[in-house]
């Protein structure tokens, strides 16, 4: 593959985004088709990173460096490792479903939604790609913007609400990491995120830089206890923003930690990962309760996002327990393959539950799962699809979600009997509050008459579906190919993390 | 010090000589056209700026420091630099304002040749020398703005804003002047160089009083906390036209007046206002961020928001270092380019009979003007602070200064106050829209100005994505000084 081309994912759905901007809703089936070709683009270039990555090698590949800002010793240097690497797939994949299911369904300024979408695409490939903190939290932030306009502008009645406190919660989180990228860059002289790794630091320094990577991450992934802003963001946000938001962005605080928070300091996230696991497992049992009362489909998968990405955090933060119990290597990767394994899985699960509540939404205009009932008798195509996607995130073996909680708890045992106890009742809970949901809306008798007219999935629906069920059932079956990727960078993290910064 | 020997060795001077002589040439100009010839004088003072630049870039620049007229007029490349840009901010906010101007019967000669006395006011203190210097440049300035503030003779409102603005500016010029004769007269000089040098070690109480009075000045001037009290009156009552004016080229000047006085002629006794200053400067990160959440009328908004953008320029001297006025400096420029883009955008969103200042006349200005929406909603990320617009670059580079003199509190400080500045710009996009735009008039649309604005809305994109020329700019023009 040639130089210039991670530019090209970041750049070409931005510059997309403003051509459908540009046509506007005079010009909308064309703009239509020009988001289409754009997402496909991206995605279809997407490819070549994944079949020429070099799997024997932690570096950082297909890697482009030029100056940005010589002012501020930033330059534009991006690259992939097996870490970024599947979560960049993982987004231009999930931007086509996005643009295909808004398609029709979004009936005001439309061109604007199109844009919005095809822009932070190429925002969010940026935040993995960037190998420059400054470049990074440039992403990063401007991230926020159209995410801010997408749930404000096609979000439900308390959208306002819901997206400030999205924008102001993240804006609150990140600006602390800022302010400690740029101690970190005083101290090194450069941007350069292996420069930082590298960077020796006392642990006092560590300790308040691991806070401030903590507040911009924990707030993004989200974490118990200041996950708040996700429930709301979730439900007033339209489908695609849902998506987005659950698919993608998500997974960018997971990113964080492993691409700063750990190597960054970690000295001190050895110190403080009995916090961060305990705040995992909380989020895991607890959230996984709260699930299980909502009344709001949208809120009932948006907390099951919070206990999923538990499992994500949990992972991460158990490498220091392993290390010091079976020696540095054997097997202190488990935890972190199983959170990487996880974060794919729960993309592609979290973007198909919701892209299936925004099914029944188009035709009933209600979330609430007191209005449904029986579905699958005038729906027996998406029922289908539901079930599986259900059943995928409750963690049902042979569909991805297994393997990534399977990993961790595996990798928990090794610590903790209690940890893992704890860690499993994910099996439960999940299995509960999901398969309940599935029980009251999809089977049983027909509820209501509004039911009772309900039509099957159309053309582009199932194509969505069966999208995201093929990628679902891949990752269960054989998941090897993923774990390939991510298993030298994996290593090489862990050797980082397990040699102490402090002299 | 370069003696005068020819005409030739005044180059340095020419923006001043040749503004003085272009303003009475307007003057003229405008009285003898007479009312037939209403369009010209706007036109020609456009040309004059231009002409104006186009010299100050010819003859007028210079490699490194020279001072004129016995040490009463510095030349250097900061000089330069700021009189281009107050030129290129007083051609574009006159640009603004015409229509405004015309369909409120307000175009009328005399609002020109005041803008340019204004700039002239502006340029005294850009190349100030001595306290003298300082003090006509600061008086001149001042006059010019306090007529144009009242300059729609039957608004009330106007009218009441600048006798506040008067009196209060008053009270500011003597605290100024109070100051400097303090200062004159312990250390024996006006020059800024030789009290520089006159200042070393401790201080005697008489000087520090001095230091005192001149703080007080300077933050009336800039409008910093406690003495802010006039800047959302005076945005408020004023025509929207010469808000604009106020809230732009004057940051400028007031940012000359802070480095000439403090880094140049005080810089020796820099823990002295450094002290005073941070408090002035923490007072109004706080109080204008904070206060600005309340506000219904945009101007006020703008205002405080204005208040709040000056504490983190004083931030950056309260750094105290090169990096620290640069910093300053970088956040003077970006802050006035966006509070430029702003009102213009506010003074285009009116129409005939309809002052677009209430923050719900915006209620969905998408749908009205998507342009103008769009043009607001990228100024108000950029005054937040949130990349990819140049805003972000200019808190950044605070943040970095107050790390380097190791003043982590502040740092601190800094980063909350802008999450709450983030509310009130994120309130302003929510009402452009999420809002819908009810029986709101449409803007009118004039093409030429729309583009004009439209290129100060894409400066701040340009300059979020590629900042490098800017910030390269500002070290450069402080490099030598």
């Amino acid at each position: 593959m040639q130089g210039g081309s991670l530019s090209t994912l970041i750049w070409l759905p931005i510059l997309g985004g403003a051509l459908v901007l540009a046509l506007g809703d005079s010009r909308i089936a064309l703009a239509r088709w020009v988001a289409l070709a754009t997402a496909i683009a991206n995605f279809v270039l997407s490819v070549p990173l994944y079949t020429g990555f070099d799997t024997t090698t932690a570096a950082f590949q297909f890697v482009e460096q030029t100056p940005w800002i010589p002012a501020l010793d930033a330059t534009y240097h991006l690259g992939v490792d097996g870490i970024a690497l599947p979560l960049v797939l993982l987004t231009t994949l999930v931007t086509i479903p996005v643009v295909i299911a808004g398609w029709t369904v979004i009936e005001k300024r439309v061109a604007q939604y199109f844009a919005a979408f095809l822009m932070m695409e190429g925002l969010m490939v940026g935040v993995f790609l960037a190998l420059d903190a400054l470049l990074f939290y440039f992403f990063w932030e401007a991230m926020l913007i159209p995410m801010f306009l997408i749930i404000g502008i096609w979000g439900g009645p308390r959208r306002v609400y819901a997206t400030l406190k999205f924008f102001l919660f993240t804006f609150l989180g990140s600006i602390f990491m800022l302010v400690a990228l740029i101690y970190m860059y005083l101290q090194a002289g450069s941007y350069d995120i292996v420069a930082l790794q590298e960077l020796p630091l006392s642990f006092d320094e560590q300790f308040w830089i691991f806070l401030a990577f903590f507040a911009a991450f924990a707030v993004k992934i989200p974490m118990f206890p200041v996950h708040t802003w996700l429930p709301d963001a979730h439900v007033e946000a339209p489908t695609g923003g849902s998506v987005v938001l659950a698919a993608i962005m998500l997974k960018m605080g997971g990113y964080g930690f492993l691409r700063f928070a750990l190597p960054i300091a970690p000295d001190a996230a050895r110190e403080l990962d009995a916090l961060v696991i305990a705040l995992s497992l909380i989020a895991v049992v607890y959230i996984g309760f709260v699930a299980l009362v909502q009344t709001d489909m949208k809120k009932l998968i948006a907390y099951s996002s919070i206990a999923h990405m538990g499992f994500v955090t949990l992972g991460c933060f158990l490498a220091f327990d392993i290390a010091t119990q079976t020696g540095p290597l054997a097997g202190a990767g488990m935890g972190i393959d199983g959170a990487m394994v996880q974060m794919v899985s729960h993309g592609l699960i979290s973007a198909a539950l919701f892209l299936c509540v925004g099914v029944m939404y188009d035709r009933l205009h209600s979330r609430e799962i007191s209005a449904y009932g029986g579905v699958i008798n005038r729906m027996p195509i998406f029922g289908a699809f539901m079930v599986l996607f259900a059943m995928a995130n409750s963690g049902l073996p042979g569909t991805s979600g297994f393997v990534g909680e399977f990993l961790v708890i595996i990798a928990s045992f090794k610590v903790n009997f209690w940890y893992a106890f704890l860690a499993a009742m994910t099996l439960i809970l999940g299995a509960a509050y999901t398969l309940w949901l599935v029980k009251r809306v999809i089977f049983g008798p027909v509820g209501n008459d509004r039911v009772a007219n309900l039509e099957d999935l159309n053309g582009r629906e199932f194509f969505v579906l069966a999208v995201l069920a093929v990628g679902v059932l891949l990752l269960g079956l054989w998941p090897a190919p993923l774990l390939e990727v991510t298993q030298p960078s994996v290593q090489h993290l862990v050797e980082q993390i397990t040699t102490s910064k402090l002299p | 010090m370069t003696p005068i020997l020819n005409v030739a060795s005044l180059a340095p001077a020419l923006p001043e000589i040749y503004l003085t002589a272009a303003i009475c040439l307007v003057l003229l100009a405008d009285v003898f056209a007479g009312a037939a010839a209403r369009r010209l004088t706007p036109t020609l003072t456009l040309l004059v700026i231009g002409v104006g630049a186009a010299l100050t870039l010819q003859y007028a620049q210079v490699g490194q420091t020279m001072t004129l007229f016995s040490g009463m007029y510095i030349a250097d490349p900061l000089a330069t630099l700021l009189k281009l840009l107050t030129m290129l901010l007083v051609a574009v906010a006159l640009l603004y304002s015409r229509h405004f101007l015309e369909t409120r019967g307000l175009l009328k000669g005399e609002y020109y040749v005041l803008s340019l006395t204004a700039m002239l006011g502006i340029f005294a203190i850009i190349s100030a020398g001595s306290l003298l210097t300082l003090y006509i440049g600061i008086e001149l300035l001042s006059l010019s703005l306090y007529a144009l503030v009242a300059f729609d003779r039957d608004s009330g409102i106007a009218a009441e804003s600048a006798m506040k603005y008067f009196v209060l500016g008053a009270i500011a010029s003597g605290c100024l002047l109070y100051g400097m004769s303090l200062v004159y007269g312990l250390t024996g000089t006006l020059l800024l160089n030789e009290i520089a040098v006159g200042l070393q070690g401790p201080l005697s109480l008489g000087l520090i009083m001095g230091v005192v009075f001149l703080v007080v000045g300077v933050a009336f001037k800039f409008g910093g906390v406690p003495f802010h009290m006039w800047v959302p009156d005076v945005y408020h009552g004023a025509p929207t036209s010469v808000t604009l004016l106020v809230a732009t080229a004057p940051k400028i000047a007031s940012f000359a007046l802070a480095f000439r006085l403090f880094a140049e002629g005080l810089g020796n006794t820099a823990e002295t206002w450094i002290q005073m200053l941070t408090i002035v400067a923490v007072l109004s990160a706080l109080l204008g961020n904070v206060i600005a959440i309340a506000q219904t009328n945009l101007k006020r908004m703008l205002a405080y928001s204005a208040i709040g953008n000056v504490g983190f320029i004083l931030f950056g001297f309260v750094a105290g270092t090169e990096q620290g006025y640069e910093a300053a400096l970088y956040y003077t420029v970006v802050y006035v380019l966006m509070a430029l883009g702003a009102f213009g955008a506010m003074l285009l969103a009116g129409a005939r009979g309809f002052e677009a200042d209430e923050i719900e006349h915006y209620k969905g200005l998408h749908a009205r003007d998507p342009l103008l929406a769009l043009i607001l909603m990228a100024l108000m990320f950029s005054f937040a602070g949130v990349p990819p617009l140049v805003g972000f670059w200019a808190k950044l580079q605070i943040f970095q200064v107050l790390w380097e003199s190791g003043r982590v509190a502040l740092i601190v400080f800094a980063a909350a106050v802008s999450v709450v500045g983030l509310f009130y710009y994120l309130r302003i996009v929510k009402i452009l829209y999420f809002d819908s735009p009810g029986e709101l008039p449409v803007p009118e649309r004039h093409g030429g100005v729309r583009l004009a604005l439209g290129l100060n809305a894409l400066a701040v994109v340009l300059l979020g994505l590629f900042p490098q020329t800017l910030i390269e700019l500002c070290v450069r023009a402080l490099e030598t000084g």
